[in-house]
């Protein structure tokens, strides 16, 4: 398996789907190739790093909803 | 007025009240699941004018058909999607944009199948990294940046963590072509991330 190939695969990898064969040839690959290996962790950093960034308990929350949303919200609601 | 996280909020309480029309109980939505509607539309659309009208049309959406929302989901989850429904609604009404190129961004080979790039380990673990207010919201500068057709696809998967027939069905795309986008998209987000990660100040 060429480095090429192996990028192809990540995305089966990192969720577990890839078939046992050529798993197998993944790793064997990753055992031999740093350069892999450190792509690997990077890609699995990046999702994570996303997921946290972004996730439930993100403090991008605003604090308030801006007062003009509410208004014009309610005011909308009034006329369904 | 603060907004109350949705985990302060009595759902049952407030679901009664809205069925029965009380106008603090609309209030109370909007301003307890606003923000958190707003941040995800915005994360999808990719600008904040874009966000407010769709987490309008949102609550109005949900207003209306209250009478369809079951008791057994969560009614900051019934919102959410309401909220994500409606924004890949408006992606797909508005004036399509010519597709933005990611090939760029994506890692180069060798004729012989290696990377052309030379990768080392990040310093710093991302759990650690991201303990820092100012890199989480450099990874969202950066997760805005990707090309809209694949920003949706990474904002559905890894952060509303839809799976890929979900996603796949939400936008339109088959499910291979789903998988594709995604897997560009993260590798983009990589070498967006990788200068930053690199080298961490002390």
């Amino acid at each position: 398996m060429k480095c090429r190939e192996l990028a192809e695969f990540l995305i089966d990898y990192v969720s577990g789907e890839l078939p046992e064969e050529t798993r197998v040839h993944f790793e064997l690959h990753l055992t031999r190739c740093r350069n892999c290996h450190a792509y690997l962790i990077q890609y699995e950093s990046t999702v994570k790093a996303g997921r946290i960034a972004c996730g439930e308990h993100s403090d991008e929350l605003p604090a308030d909803v801006p007062e003009d949303l509410v208004k014009a919200v309610l005011a909308a609601r009034k006329l369904i | 007025m603060s907004s109350a996280t949705p985990v302060d909020v009595d759902e049952a309480d407030l679901l009664a009240r809205l069925r029965a029309g009380e106008e603090s109980a609309f209030e109370q939505v909007v301003r307890t699941y606003g923000g958190r509607l707003l941040a995800v539309t915005r994360r999808i659309m990719g600008s904040d004018e874009d966000a407010r009208d769709v987490v309008q049309d949102a609550f109005l959406n949900a207003f209306k058909s209250l009478n369809r929302f079951e008791g057994n989901a969560k009614l900051s989850t019934w919102l959410h999607r309401i909220a994500v429904n409606a924004a890949l609604m408006k992606l797909r009404t508005r004036k399509r944009k010519p597709e933005q190129s990611i090939d760029t961004l994506l890692p180069a080979y060798l004729d012989d199948g290696h990377h052309e790039e030379r990768f080392q380990s990040w310093e710093e673990p991302v759990d650690k990294a991201m303990e820092r207010a100012e890199t989480r919201e450099l990874v969202r500068k950066h997760i805005d940046e990707l090309p809209e057709g694949y920003r949706t696809v990474l904002v559905l998967r890894d952060i509303e963590g839809l799976d890929t027939e979900e996603t796949a069905k939400m936008l339109g795309l088959t499910v291979n072509a789903t998988k594709i986008r995604l897997h560009r998209a993260r590798q983009a987000l990589r070498t967006l991330l990788a200068p930053h990660f690199r080298s961490v100040p002390s």
